[in-house]
């Protein structure tokens, strides 16, 4: 009991040191940014004056002036970091809107989308990784293995639109874009069925990849536990076949999983782009695709920096997931 | 009726290079409250009888080919699964070499010692872990109430193996087998939990088999004495005089090896010629007729049969060494 409360503690500081190993990782992340912008040849003027047509260089040079363009280099930068701290992205000249805006209204769908795609990833790869660990070696461990290859295989753009032709254009079963009904006005729980039946095969297409990943990671980590000292011990003390795979067994494939969540976190988010594209599902994904079609290069970092945001808080909870569920990570050890 | 008798046991292991005959006639009984120690060294097959016994040996990738293993009268190769596992962790209990590896890492140890006592009796959670803390008060856990919620990286060696047999005596077991259970730690520790052991076994009057390559802690600890070499028993018998006056060959080599004190300082260290033969071929006759000094021809002709040497020994040679004056020191 009194290590319970020395573990609670030790969170508490785990946590604080590692939100303090968050800001230069943060301040890294805008350095770059802010340098991808310097290298990029022309900047926001240059744009505006190319799209208006015509402008004459004295017009430019008081934009340059207005917007602190004509000033030295270090001091951009310190007035590009001091934006990030208060907040300000910027502006996004093509939609005509505060960049945060912009993208806060865009992340929930995100955040949505991603969710479901790694509950659903999750949940099927654990089930097939167990069944085909429990049944190694015969028909049904090559028949899913193979069905495992086949989806970590197939590209998931080419999975969308397939999965449209014949769940929306040929069954009817399920829209085929979008995030709800346009104009149907729906309330309360026929909302919530309406995204959900939105939601269910971009979801399921995202998710399709990194299914993939688990059931093989699971599969893999559970053959090796079957053969572990502990396992042994469980058989030994009359366990039965169910107890061993699940409370000992799995219970510790969590483990690699839970890392394999981390570095997911990242890789989901470039995924999520080609996935809401095919569905015009309104996220982030999306709205960087459309921000790098039409140069809008405010949007673009802003989306960039935010997406790195979220990525090393997915991590720091992931990191906090770990100190939970494994009992030697030790959060008061000074070093991880 | 022993408790526990084993009548030729065979357990082999299908390999790429063929069938390796771990175990390969094995015959061995266990009478109630004794300790037999099953002696040997490496891949003579000591480790796969005990599996055997539980059938703990198929998880493994082994079979049993043949044989009986009857306990208390039931032959454990037929039972079916669920009455085996009744038996396993119930009246047939084991302890391991590697502590540390053999206990579920993410588990507590009271959590461990509770699934033991919930697996075979009819127990609430709340009685589990009262009775938990006195089994590791049985065991001497130091203050056994808070270590319930220890995990086993935490303690040390001889702790964990404290906390591994206090799993294994949760039900009480008629038989423990314990699987070279003092290799994995150092000197003293070690002579604590085998004196943990001998009075922990006296106290609940359980039969122990004891798997070990130390002649030492047999003669310490096991009132008879098994030696295996390749897979098969070649001499058995109370420890004393067994130790006092080895029949077989193999075992009086074994027993020179370890009494070198009793050498003229600077001579040539004892030890048995040649290699133990590849269990994927083993010899037609006695398997260690190739490397023995008293071998004849007619050793290589079949394996020899078990043979009764008078005073509950028996041997399985040809040529036993049958006096104790003959030849005490090696030559």
């Amino acid at each position: 009991m009194a290590g319970a409360a020395v573990k609670r503690r030790g969170l508490r500081s785990f946590l604080l040191r590692r939100l303090w190993q968050v800001v230069p990782v943060l301040f890294g992340i805008a350095a770059l940014n802010f340098l991808i912008l310097q290298v990029a040849p022309g900047d926001v003027v240059d744009v505006l004056a190319g799209e208006a047509g015509a402008a004459t260089p004295e017009y430019m040079a008081q934009l340059r002036a207005a917007f602190g363009l004509d000033q030295p280099v270090p001091v951009q930068f310190a007035h590009y970091i001091w934006n990030l701290v208060t907040l300000d992205l910027g502006f996004s000249f093509r939609q005509n809107m505060p960049v945060l805006e912009l993208i806060m209204s865009r992340l929930p769908a995100t955040l949505l989308l991603m969710l479901a795609a790694l509950a659903i990833a999750v949940t099927l790869g654990s089930l097939i990784g167990v069944v085909a660990a429990t049944r190694v070696r015969s028909w049904v461990d090559t028949l899913l293995s193979g069905f495992v290859l086949l989806t970590y295989a197939v590209p998931t753009f080419w999975l969308g639109l397939m999965a449209i032709v014949l769940f929306s254009a040929v069954l009817g079963w399920l829209p085929s874009g979008g995030m709800y009904t346009v104009g149907a006005g729906l309330t309360g729980f026929a909302l919530v069925g309406d995204v959900l039946a939105h939601l269910l095969l971009p979801a399921l297409t995202l998710s399709t990849f990194y299914l993939a990943v688990y059931a093989r990671l699971v599969r893999s980590s559970m053959l090796e536990l079957y053969g572990a000292d502990f396992i042994r011990t469980a058989r030994a003390k009359g366990a039965g076949e169910w107890r061993i795979t699940l409370v000992h067994a799995f219970r510790n494939a969590l483990l690699p999983m839970v890392t394999m969540l981390a570095y997911q976190s990242a890789s989901m988010l470039s995924g999520a782009v080609l996935v809401e594209t095919v569905f015009s599902w309104p996220g982030l994904g999306r709205l960087a695709f459309e921000a790098i079609r039409t140069r809008d290069l405010n949007l673009l970092l802003g989306i960039l920096f935010f997406s790195s945001v979220v990525v090393v808080l997915v991590n720091l909870l992931v990191d906090l997931v770990y100190v939970l569920i494994d009992p030697r990570v030790d959060p008061t050890a000074r070093r991880a | 009726m022993p408790l526990l008798e084993i009548r030729g046991l065979q357990t082999w292991f299908e390999t790429r290079a063929g069938t390796v005959k771990a175990v390969n006639g094995v015959d061995l009984s266990i009478e109630r409250g004794e300790t037999v120690a099953l002696v040997g060294e490496s891949g003579s097959g000591k480790s796969v009888t005990a599996y055997s016994v539980l059938r703990l040996i198929e998880a493994a990738g082994g079979r049993i080919a043949g044989g009986e293993v009857l306990f208390d009268g039931t032959d454990m190769l037929r039972l079916d699964l669920a009455s085996l596992r009744a038996v396993r962790g119930n009246r047939i209990a084991m302890i391991f070499q590697e502590p540390l590896s053999a206990l579920n890492p993410v588990q507590s140890i009271g959590t461990q010692i509770v699934e033991a006592l919930r697996l075979h009796r009819d127990i609430g959670l709340r009685a589990a872990r009262e009775r938990a803390v006195e089994l590791l008060e049985l065991v001497r856990m130091p203050s056994p109430r808070e270590r319930l919620e220890e995990y086993p990286h935490r303690l040390s060696g001889g702790m964990r193996q404290r906390a591994m047999i206090a799993i294994a005596l949760a039900c009480e077991p008629d038989l423990l087998i314990a699987d070279e259970p003092t290799t994995a730690l150092d000197v003293t520790t070690q002579a604590q939990i085998l004196d943990l052991l001998r009075e922990l076994q006296g106290r609940l009057g359980m039969a122990m088999l004891l798997i070990t390559h130390d002649l030492g802690v047999v003669a310490e600890t096991a009132d008879r004495v098994a030696v295996l070499y390749a897979g098969r028993v070649v001499e058995q018998g109370p420890v004393e005089t067994l130790f006092d006056a080895p029949a077989h060959p193999y075992t009086r080599g074994l027993l020179d090896a370890v009494r070198i004190e009793e050498l003229p300082p600077g001579s040539r260290l004892p030890e048995i010629p040649g290699m133990v033969p590849s269990l994927l071929a083993l010899p037609p006759g006695c398997a260690f007729a190739p490397r023995c000094p008293r071998a004849t021809p007619a050793c290589d002709a079949g394996p020899p049969a078990m043979r009764a040497g008078g005073e509950g020994r028996l041997h399985a040679c040809f040529n036993p060494w049958l006096s104790t004056v003959e030849g005490r020191v090696p030559a």
